[in-house]
């Protein structure tokens, strides 16, 4: 668990955040607020509530417009997740490319269900809405990168990779 | 004809050097240095371009509502916040060709007269952000974004804005209060974004392909744009397709062309998989109500149905759908249509922001209950039920999410009610793996 004291973001990416606040006017700097949370998922792989404290103090903004922020849209992990988080698209047309099938292995792969995180903490799996991959699907992402036109087998590839 | 995609496979299209070779940002030279921003915007209006998002209104109209008071800031805003499912032209345009919607953003800046422009994607597309911040650096490194372009006098800053996954903030104003860094609830209209939107300022909201049209509407001309399509629908569109067709992908295609041609011709989709039937199309993304196989290729009266706004709405709801944002979602005869239901009535539930009472309750009810019938719990009293609660969301919430959940639940029963009642009447037939529903005497059945 984390603690107040070694919630800094590294030099680099404090640079980068007041780039971002300069990308809105003088006083808007609760604009910066998804930008940010999404720079501090990145370091921290998830926002726990001294992370986004952390967020809060940087944006001069109260820690509460960061939870109700936070909560509201799902990219945000609001508890530990594991090294990869998949995250996979479970709407219509991705199930009509087989997407149930896809994904009902891959959970028995990993042997979690959606939600859960494997015992060594390597993956966690997720179900989300419409990836805007349609045409490719099924498909899961995993950070930023999209896994598309995927088979049972292609499933098994990709974990023994990450796996490594 | 193509006007967004035509070069869209040309090795290195993504790099300045390439895109400017291919034909790239002459139409910023043009408008920056021969035509004012009210001839722009007068091109736009001639042009007839109607919203790309999915409302279709006309473009060149909407950004003349823009309030312009002296001294407060006016902005443009891309809505790349693309998420209705059977969706996905603008990620496909923004990841092949970063130029074609950067160049896009910079006539319509200029038309409006922003200085200052933001993309905001959606966050799942973050490597599409990255494909858009870097071509934006070469933009300025070339004098094409910020101050003075090209020795015209005119700034504009552009900057791409991360979402953080919601459906929701594909509408203007819950954009806007995203961009805010708020959670996404859309506002109360009026007052509209032209007059209050971002941060109170007058503001323009368009989508990614629309945006993208208007360096061809500068280059040649809001009245040769209006010569492409059929009647009102004029222009190209991209029409994104998933499920049952031979070749899934993004097209562009001219307004008016016949639905058939469009899923069965070489040139486009390619026919329906091998060996199998078409049953039914999602023609404009999730919310647009769904249509059986003899009503999507033809109307009532025996017309051929065309991909254009009016050709696909002809019959209204009863018989009709709508063009949308072009989510074309195609599926053969094994597609179960209540599960198919279930999992836009799922979305719906999980995306309702829970501002108004009638779509956070109906939608959670239309996900309860789809879930029981496909589950072999239906009751018989349950697609009444369905049907009810539609209606009761609809026209009742303060943005159109509400409608977009009602409308494809209502459609599914309208045009499949039999298949409903044959989950409700036979659940551990319903219930079976792989078990479908086969309506007698229709074309898609086996």
């Amino acid at each position: 668990m984390t603690n107040t004291q070694t919630i800094q973001f590294p030099a680099s990416t404090l640079e980068k955040v007041h780039e971002i606040i300069k990308r809105y006017p003088e006083g808007k700097q609760k604009s910066a607020l998804l930008p940010v949370l999404h720079l501090a998922q990145a370091e921290w792989k998830w926002c726990s509530s001294e992370v986004m404290d952390y967020v809060a103090s940087l944006l001069s903004i109260k820690p509460v417009e960061v939870y109700e922020v936070a909560s509201f849209y799902t990219m945000f992990h609001l508890e530990p997740v594991g090294d990869h988080v998949i995250e996979y698209c479970r709407t219509g047309p991705c199930c009509l490319m087989g997407g149930v099938e896809v994904y009902d292995h891959l959970k028995a792969k990993l042997g979690i269900e959606t939600g859960e995180t494997t015992a060594d903490g390597k993956f966690t799996v997720k179900e989300v809405e419409c990836l805007a991959a349609c045409g490719w699907g099924p498909v899961f992402q995993i950070r930023e990168k999209y896994y598309m036109n995927l088979t049972t087998q292609k499933v098994d590839e990709i974990i023994e990779e990450l796996s490594k | 004809m193509k006007i967004l995609t035509e070069h869209i496979d040309v090795q290195g299209i993504e790099t300045i050097d390439v895109f400017r070779k291919n034909g790239g940002y002459a139409a910023v030279e043009k408008a920056l240095k021969k035509m004012t921003p009210d001839e722009v915007t007068e091109e736009v209006k001639k042009s007839g371009l109607r919203g790309r998002g999915g409302a279709g209104f006309p473009m060149g109209m909407k950004w003349s509502f823009l309030a312009k008071p002296e001294g407060v800031p006016r902005y443009l805003v891309c809505n790349a916040d693309e998420s209705e499912p059977g969706t996905f032209k603008d990620h496909y345009l923004m990841m092949k060709s970063p130029h074609t919607l950067i160049e896009g953003m910079i006539v319509s800046s200029y038309a409006l007269g922003a200085n200052t422009s933001y993309i905001y994607i959606r966050g799942e597309l973050m490597y599409v952000a990255t494909i858009l911040e870097k071509a934006i650096q070469e933009a300025k490194d070339k004098g094409l974004l910020g101050k003075n372009i090209l020795g015209s006098g005119y700034d504009l800053e552009l900057h791409v804005q991360l979402g953080g996954g919601a459906y929701i903030c594909g509408e203007e104003t819950a954009l806007l209060e995203s961009l805010e860094g708020k959670r996404g609830n859309p506002r109360n209209k009026p007052p509209f974004p032209a007059v209050k939107g971002l941060w109170q300022c007058p503001t323009v909201v368009n989508n990614v392909e629309s945006i993208a049209a208007t360096s061809w509407i500068v280059n040649n001309g809001g009245d040769e744009y209006a010569k492409i399509g059929i009647g009102r629908s004029t222009g190209t569109k991209l029409i994104s397709v998933s499920g049952h067709v031979r070749k899934p992908g993004v097209y562009e295609l001219p307004l008016g062309i016949t639905v058939e041609d469009f899923i069965y011709a070489d040139e486009w989709c390619g026919g329906i998989r091998d060996g199998h039937k078409l049953k039914a199309v999602v023609a404009g993304g999730s919310s647009v109500p769904i249509l059986p196989a003899e009503l999507i290729l033809k109307t009532t009266n025996g017309e051929n149905r065309l991909m254009s706004y009016e050709s696909l709405s002809d019959g209204g709801f009863a018989t009709g759908t709508m063009l949308g944002s072009g989510g074309f979602v195609v599926m053969d005869e094994t597609t179960c249509i209540v599960h198919n239901t279930l999992t836009f009535g799922r979305f719906y539930h999980h995306e309702s922001c829970g501002q108004c009472s009638p779509c956070r309750e109906g939608t959670g009810w239309m996900d309860k209950v789809l879930h029981r019938i496909e589950h072999g719990k239906g009751r018989q009293e349950d697609i009444d039920l369905l049907v009810d609660v539609a209606k009761k969301i609809e026209g009742n919430t303060i943005c159109p999410l509400g409608d977009a959940a009602a409308w494809p639940v209502a459609a599914a029963i309208r045009h499949f009610r039999d298949e409903f009642e044959w989950h409700i009447n036979h659940p551990e037939k319903a219930t079976a793996k792989g078990a479908v529903f086969m309506r007698e005497g229709a074309s898609w059945s086996l």
